[in-house]
């Protein structure tokens, strides 16, 4: 259990720490307390000590011996004094309070009485401490308080009347007074409760504060990581770790979410790899079998073609024959080179000469349908380095697809062709965009032209609120809300964790108005200005790098239209959406073909009003 | 003695070695045709043969084994392989590992097919006469081999490594001299990638014969030779040095060179 579980680990260490530090506190502690008390009840004894003596002095000097032995016997027999005794040189009991002791004769090789009597050598004066001794007679009573006091001959004394001390001897005698310590053992003992009771809830609440922080920034963090975890690792690839902090744990959580994120994209990648490879197989399978048929046509009717030279109304037949065996043999061609993802055979070609022949080809579909091709083509658009051949299978596909969205009903298919200047303009989607501390700023529940669009909080005092930015670069169709203008101090903040969007020192080079910047992955920094009016953006890596020139097809058709679901996955391998009908392979073919060529494929539709397919080859590349 | 024909056509398909025949026959060669690679080498017994054309997918005996046995046999008519584009891999290995001398992807015109047994039949001729020229050590060479360090796809096309890890390419003189020459050259563009044993270059020969010339290595074009594209000539002139047709950058010479004779 200690070994599994990293909050308890942590919150046992950290009391056993707590412990360990209050318990030699409280020893500590206790031992102070008891030294002082002790040191009172000695301060005590000796002065109560001294007082006694003191007062046995008059009777002494007067040698009543009755009223000494009553003095002692009254005061000794007062509950906080245990006894008093004098002795005498020899160490008989000349006085006691309790008298039936008077006349026993002391052990002189007791430790109290050899502090001085040590044999042989001169009496020692005993000063303060080596005047007390604390001892307990029996288990059973209470510490006792000794405190000797010794009675030294002075020159009252020896010239008293009495005359019963001569001068000689220094020392007359022993005051011995024992205090039960009865009272100060009480205290002690009270104040150690106290410190222990303090000590063991000061380390219960410890460990109770420690332990909820414990598990609310450690454990449960952990514990959504590791339920995350179970999923992800279980499939689940849309599992999210709730980020709600900023520490480490929150950034943990955030690039694990931003690690499933990639591992979807390339789950994603390794389905579509996957149906391209069954593709390759496919195609490579079809390829075996059709080419015995197709060389069998093809060797044929290139003979006969050869055969009928001057016949003309023979060797043209046999001449379409020929050349569409041989497109039969490139399609096989490229959809293995598509399978292969190879880079296709590029020659200079005119667009429009490509698009006549394809048409031509299925001229014939077309008017038993009796749909209408219309071609507005610009004459003046620029050759492009195509592969004449797969660019053919492009439009045919194009058309093809167009005439089966028509169908049944009779309608239109426009194909256009012209030359167009791109420039990064509304065309490039920012489909990432970070915070300096690294917070997606994409808010995929609000939509700018259908496209998740970027968020912004702005702040001016206290008055905040969200605006939303376009994620197209350039075409600026942002929605401000309530933001006022930016140069009245307003600042730009990611909605995540406040951090500043505002460019330090720098102002638009159009109306120095402040900017705002932000990242996008591995293709460097946006910016951009939001002044009414102003427009300015730069993104260096893209404006830089940008192929201005293309020729641009469109092949638009008045059919069915495409619903808006089945729109992203248009261009996925065996993604038909004709049913039995088609092989699902010709979009995939398309968008192979195309995106080979450096082009760009993309689709505008409305389910019943119709389908526009939008090609653009650069030129010049 | 056993009598000599022109040509045996061997495929399991028999409207491909049909048309085969049709073809040839109209050429005035002499063909027969076999539907495995057993009766082709029972043929074998009864005639020799300028040429062969041969499938490699087939059942019983397979391309590659037929050429083993005829290399047992120790026959050593050139064989110019037949197979369908998606097993060119195949079509480049048998040209190194088995002594096929060229290939054609199926499915091919009349025209495609003649040049290639034309220019097989050519390259046949021109060995032989170089053989017999080094044994009986008189007369010169009929064609110019490839130069030591050269790697050559068949007897079509060359590649030399460079130090910088780039490649040269180029056709081969035998090639050349069995196309009876080259008219124009059409090239691919810096940039293109290319793929071993896929043509790389049409040649077409002063009789009008396009020759495709096979690439003998991967790779992504990194120059053209551009003496080379405004006077073809210089190709037949110094087929090793200054008429080398691409610099490329190889995208998996080591497996790609293993199929290369050196």
């Amino acid at each position: 259990m200690l070994n599994s579980k990293i909050g308890l680990k942590l919150t046992f260490w950290v009391v056993l720490t707590v412990l360990m530090a209050i318990g030699i506190f409280a020893y500590f502690n206790i031992q102070s307390e008891n030294k002082s008390l002790l040191m009172e009840v000695e301060r005590h004894a000796s002065q109560f000590s001294e007082h006694l003596k003191q007062d046995m002095n008059y009777d002494m000097m007067h040698a009543d011996r009755r009223r000494i032995q009553d003095g002692i016997h009254r005061i000794g027999s007062q509950d906080s004094v245990q006894s008093i005794r004098v002795f005498n040189k020899p160490g008989e009991i000349v006085y006691s309070s309790t008298p039936e002791e008077i006349g026993n004769v002391v052990d002189m090789t007791a430790d109290v009485c050899e502090r001085c009597h040590v044999e042989g050598l001169p009496l020692k004066v005993l000063e303060g401490q080596d005047r007390m001794r604390i001892f307990q007679p029996d288990d059973d009573s209470p510490r006792m308080l000794g405190i000797i006091n010794p009675i030294y001959n002075e020159e009252t004394c020896w010239t008293a009347a009495c005359h019963e001390h001569p001068e000689t001897k220094p020392v007359l005698g022993m005051l011995d007074v024992t205090l039960p310590l009865t009272e100060v053992d009480r205290n002690i003992r009270r104040s150690q409760i106290a410190v222990i009771v303090l000590a063991i809830s000061v380390i219960l609440i410890l460990s109770l504060i420690v332990g909820f922080m414990v598990r609310w920034w450690i454990d449960r963090p952990v514990q959504e990581l590791l339920t995350a975890m179970k999923h992800v690792s279980g499939g689940n690839l849309a599992y999210r770790v709730k980020v709600t902090r900023d520490d480490e744990l929150g950034m943990l959580a955030r690039s694990f979410n931003n690690m499933t994120d990639n591992l979807a994209q390339v789950r994603l990648q390794l389905f579509q790899s996957d149906k391209l490879a069954s593709l390759g197989r496919l195609a490579a399978g079809v390829a075996h079998e059709i080419n015995n048929p197709l060389t069998a046509v093809l060797t044929n009717s290139s003979y006969l073609l050869k055969r009928s030279q001057g016949h003309p109304e023979t060797s043209d037949d046999l001449q379409v024959i020929v050349s569409e065996t041989i497109r039969c043999r490139e399609i096989v061609k490229s959809l293995l080179d598509f399978a292969r993802q190879t880079v296709p055979k590029k020659r200079e070609a005119d667009i429009n000469k490509i698009i006549g022949r394809a048409a031509m080809v299925i001229e014939n579909q077309l008017t038993t349908r009796s749909v209408e091709l219309v071609m507005e083509l610009d004459p003046e658009i620029p050759n492009v380095r195509v592969d004449a051949n797969q660019i053919q299978q492009v439009f045919i596909n194009l058309l093809v697809n167009a005439s089966d969205a028509i169908g049944e009903k009779s309608g239109t298919i426009r194909i256009t062709s012209k030359a167009i200047s791109l420039n990064p303009t509304g065309v490039l989607q920012i489909k990432r965009a970070l915070c300096r501390k690294r917070h997606d700023l994409i808010d995929r529940k609000v939509q700018i032209d259908g496209k998740p669009a970027i968020s912004m909080r702005y702040r001016k005092n206290k008055e905040t609120g969200l605006i939303h930015l376009d994620p197209m670069y350039g075409s600026n169709k942002h929605n401000l809300g309530a933001m006022p203008p930016l140069d009245t101090g307003v600042d730009l903040q990611c909605p995540d964790c406040s951090a500043s969007l505002i460019v330090d020192g720098e102002l638009c080079p159009k109306c120095n108005s402040p900017i705002f910047a932000f990242e996008v992955p591995m293709k460097g920094l946006v910016k951009g200005c939001l002044r009414e009016g102003c427009n300015w953006h730069r993104w260096q890596q893209v404006d830089s790098a940008w192929d201005d020139e293309y020729v641009e097809v469109r092949v638009i058709d008045n059919g069915c239209g495409i619903p808006e679901t089945q729109l992203p996955k248009l261009f996925e391998p065996f993604a038909t959406t004709k049913g039995q009908k088609g092989t699902g392979l010709g979009l995939a073919v398309t968008w192979g073909i195309v995106d080979n060529h450096n082009g760009m494929i993309s689709v505008e539709s409305e389910v019943g009003v119709g389908t526009t397919f939008i090609i653009r080859f650069p030129v010049g590349s | 003695m056993k009598k000599l024909r022109d040509i045996l056509v061997i495929d399991d398909e028999p409207t491909v070695t049909g048309a085969v025949a049709k073809i040839c026959s109209a050429e005035g060669m002499t063909v027969s045709a076999a539907g495995q690679a057993s009766e082709a080498l029972q043929n074998l017994e009864e005639h020799d043969f300028r040429l062969m054309l041969c499938d490699i997918m087939m059942p019983e005996l397979n391309g590659f084994q037929f050429l083993e046995a005829l290399a047992n046999r120790g026959i050593h008519t050139p064989v110019v392989m037949m197979t369908g584009y998606s097993t060119v891999e195949n079509a480049v290995k048998s040209m190194t590992s088995t002594g096929a001398v060229d290939y054609i992807p199926k499915p091919f015109t009349a025209d495609e097919l003649l040049t290639v047994i034309q220019r097989s039949l050519r390259c046949g001729t021109l060995q032989e006469e170089a053989e017999s020229a080094s044994l009986t050590r008189r007369g010169a060479m009929s064609y110019i081999p490839c130069p030591q360090d050269y790697y050559s796809l068949g007897y079509v096309s060359w590649a030399l490594m460079e130090e910088k890890g780039t490649a040269k390419i180029g056709v081969s003189d035998l090639f050349l001299k069995a196309a009876n020459g080259i008219r124009s050259l059409e090239l691919s563009e810096p940039g293109e990638d290319l793929l071993q044993g896929i043509p790389c270059a049409e040649a077409t020969s002063p009789d009008g014969m396009v020759h495709n010339i096979m690439c003998p290595l991967s790779g992504r074009i990194l120059e053209v030779n551009d003496q080379v594209q405004s006077a073809p000539s210089l190709v037949e002139r110094d087929p090793y040095f200054r008429g080398w047709l691409y610099r490329i950058l190889p995208s998996n010479p080591a497996s790609d060179l293993q199929w290369l004779n050196l």
